[in-house]
């Protein structure tokens, strides 16, 4: 029988693929979260083989903090032309503008955490029921206890203590007026399950991820890219380096990994030869021991 | 990840498994060492729990750290919820639903349990089979875990001793005659020192059998899927609003059983109108036999009234349709079950209501006792109820197929979903 068995990552796919039909189906209003990180962009792949051949059947929604690498615009833009899907963007600069959100301040300052008042007040207007995001549970200690479908109350808050428990493949999308859910259909992938899929299903992906040279700022061990958002400390200074991004967030919040690789297959070899994690990258997990966990209570991703 | 391969990779399968234990008995540690001779610990998270270590005072890393997730549960040192780790080796991808193994973590337990192709339950050496041990396997075979691994833990501290092992070999086997095991496996470990864990112990050379990572690796699970009985329930209705598709009509679902291939005549329930299968397809490319756990999208060879929640099935083999049935249910929720009460049910994509019309018994998980007097079903309790749905379920006993015999309650009042339930 061992003829009818899907290997894993075939598995994971149709998984993946249910849970994304199932909040087509049980929301009103459901929305793909797209930063046009590597893990959306494996997510809106997954919704166009969900429903074709018709279109994707909800908007992809863009949370832009105006800190994003030039690349990932120009690729998100040119990708929505081609498959023909409907994008929303909304921007953290005017959340700012109207006195919605403060700007952090200092060397270290990011629009990560204020990504989550633009994101709720764009939910709001859009009246989106649900919102899918590309999330793994591998990512991070906070995430490893999240649902597929994971509830939010009013205030875009999530309960870590009080989730429904979820069995099977059944799927409890009931909420109340105001309630809203976060849908995270690649639960079950790791990191390399993504990059593995990404060259089987030959998904393009922002250059970026590949080797290049930069202008980049070491800061405690992390290189981040430098740009017109980085306020240079005194002791730091631009250096140029062969690098490539293992994540894609914020230019303020990513750092670079020095490497060589040009390839899927190179990139592919390097994460199974590393010894980090791909959060690793992230300055944004670095503020404290529960970052991820406070955040997501809050109603981040 | 030594040895990775990448067409290795591309063969690998997918095994989920469940552990439960308590606090004591090391179930943290065990899966502490299995990431961590496996070399799946990255260097940033053992730095982060050699530092964590060393602030509580440890001598030694404490590889339970590894699987903390919550603040309250950093704080309490202990697992509230089911979390899921990953690790892979050239072999497999694994999924490991980690649960408490306390009582009041019952509903934990059962949603650990639901999806698991293997349940490994841990039992301290020196103490044998215990309330919980029998809790835990009951567990297994009320959610029809294939495969169970029993991990006779601590061993070091029985002197690795053979008798130790053997009596609680006998032990089980005693108390699982009562349960329904498709298959068990016991091994002598110590999930401290690694014995039998990922490599084989130099300590027990009476041992001959695997370890428990070859185990693993190596137990048949490709026959765990149900690729006889042909069920396939809507989820979608795909209808393109585009000019070169405007006859198209994809019926989208997951595969729950049986293998489906164009030219295949099926029926659609609940009408009972029967069609051919025209292409089994996915992204444009036709598959030429489908099966479970496949997502796909189906036509037909004619124009037939189907929406989402219906289901197709082959001609001669249909599931169940009824309205009332026999479930047995764990609770879940704090508000207790009222018999009489109305709840809404959900079966595969479908959504009806139900009433409770009777409660035929509670099972008292620690001796399997049956109670027919006690009508008290609160969080955590396991008991056997009758209902009546609004509409007929398209259904197969839990026990000839996971997928078309389970069923959530939810409360309409919170939308908390309150109970598991298996149909008898």
């Amino acid at each position: 029988m061992i003829l009818y068995h899907l290997n894993h990552l075939r598995e994971l796919e149709a998984e993946a693929i249910y849970v994304i039909r199932e909040a087509a189906s049980q929301f009103e209003r459901p929305a793909m979260l797209f930063s046009g990180g590597k893990d959306s962009i494996v997510m809106t792949h997954l919704a166009r083989k969900a429903f074709y051949p018709a279109r994707i059947p909800f908007p992809l929604l863009h949370i832009d903090t105006g800190h994003n690498f030039p690349e990932t615009i120009t690729f998100r833009d040119k990708m929505v032309e081609e498959i023909g899907a409907r994008l929303e963007v909304r921007y953290v600069q005017d959340s700012i503008d109207k006195g919605r959100a403060r700007e952090e301040k200092g060397p270290n300052a990011s629009r990560n955490v204020l990504q989550t008042i633009t994101l709720l007040d764009a939910l709001e207007e859009l009246k989106i029921d649900a919102a899918m995001g590309g999330a793994r549970r591998d990512e991070e200690k906070a995430r490893a206890k999240e649902r597929f479908f994971s509830h939010r109350d009013e205030f875009g808050q999530w309960d870590p203590k009080n989730q429904r428990p979820e069995l099977w493949m059944l799927l409890n999308g009931r909420k109340h007026i105001g309630e809203h859910f976060r849908v995270f259909p690649l639960s079950n992938w790791t990191e390399m399950d993504v990059w593995m899929y990404i060259q089987l299903e030959n998904i393009p992906i922002p250059e970026i991820y590949f080797t290049h040279e930069r202008d980049v700022v070491d800061r405690d061990g992390m290189l981040l890219a430098y740009s017109e958002y980085i306020t240079l400390k005194e002791t730091e200074k631009v250096e140029k380096k062969i690098v490539r991004f293992r994540t894609i967030g914020d230019m303020t919040c990513t750092g670079a990994v020095e490497s060589p690789a040009s390839s899927l297959s190179e990139i592919i070899d390097e994460i199974a030869a590393s010894r980090t994690t791909e959060r690793g990258t992230r300055q944004d997990d670095k503020r404290s021991e529960t970052a991820m966990e406070d955040r997501k209570k809050a109603g981040y991703f | 990840m030594s040895d990775f391969s990448k067409d290795g990779y591309m063969n690998m399968e997918l095994l989920r498994f469940t552990t439960a234990g308590s606090v004591d008995d090391g179930k943290s540690t065990l899966i502490g060492r299995l990431l961590y001779d496996s070399k799946q610990i990255f260097e940033d998270q053992l730095e982060a729990i050699e530092q964590r270590s060393q602030q509580r005072g440890f001598e030694h890393v404490d590889l339970s750290l590894l699987t903390d997730g919550l603040k309250a549960e950093r704080e309490q040192g202990i697992t509230i919820d089911v979390a899921y780790r990953y690790f892979a080796t050239p072999k497999r991808k694994f999924i490991i639903a980690d649960t408490p193994g306390h009582i009041q973590y019952t509903r934990n337990m059962v949603t650990g349990a639901s999806t698991a192709n293997v349940a490994l339950i841990l039992v301290d050496a020196r103490k044998g089979v215990l309330e919980q041990t029998i809790r835990h396997s009951f567990i297994a075979s009320l959610l029809q875990i294939p495969h169970l691994i029993i991990c006779i833990n601590k061993m070091d501290l029985v002197e690795y001793s053979e008798e130790a092992f053997n009596k609680v070999v006998e032990e089980f086997r005693h108390v699982s005659s009562k349960l329904d095991i498709k298959d068990v496996h016991f091994l002598p470990i110590s999930a401290l020192k690694g014995d039998n864990v990922v490599d084989k112990s130099q300590n027990m050379p009476w041992y001959q059998g695997a370890t428990l990572m070859y185990l693993l690796e190596n137990i048949h699970i490709s026959s765990d899927e149900n690729h006889i009985d042909c069920r396939f329930p809507v989820q979608y209705v795909i209808r393109p609003q585009q000019t070169e598709y405007h006859d198209y009509r994809g019926y989208a679902g997951r595969i729950v059983s049986g293998i489906y291939k164009p030219g295949d005549k099926v029926k659609i329930l609940p009408s009972g109108e029967s069609a051919v299968i025209k292409t089994v397809e996915l992204f444009g490319e036709n598959i030429e036999e489908a099966y479970a756990p496949m997502s796909v999208t189906m036509t037909l060879d004619r124009d037939v009234d189907i929406s989402r929640g219906d289901m197709i099935v082959r001609e001669n083999n249909a599931p169940n349709m009824e309205q009332e049935f026999d479930v047995m249910i764990c609770w879940m929720n704090a508000n207790k079950l009222q018999l009489g009460g109305k709840y809404a049910i959900r079966h595969t994509i479908k959504d009806a209501r139900c009433v409770i019309k009777d409660i035929r018994y509670k099972i008292d998980i620690n001796t399997l006792h049956r109670n027919e007097n006690d009508k008290e079903i609160g969080m955590n309790d396991i008991a056997r109820i009758n209902i009546k749905t609004t509409v007929p379920l398209y259904f197969d006993s839990y026990r000839k197929n996971r997928y078309t015999g389970s069923v959530i309650l939810i409360d309409e009042g919170t939308n908390e979903t309150v109970a598991a339930g298996m149909i008898v």
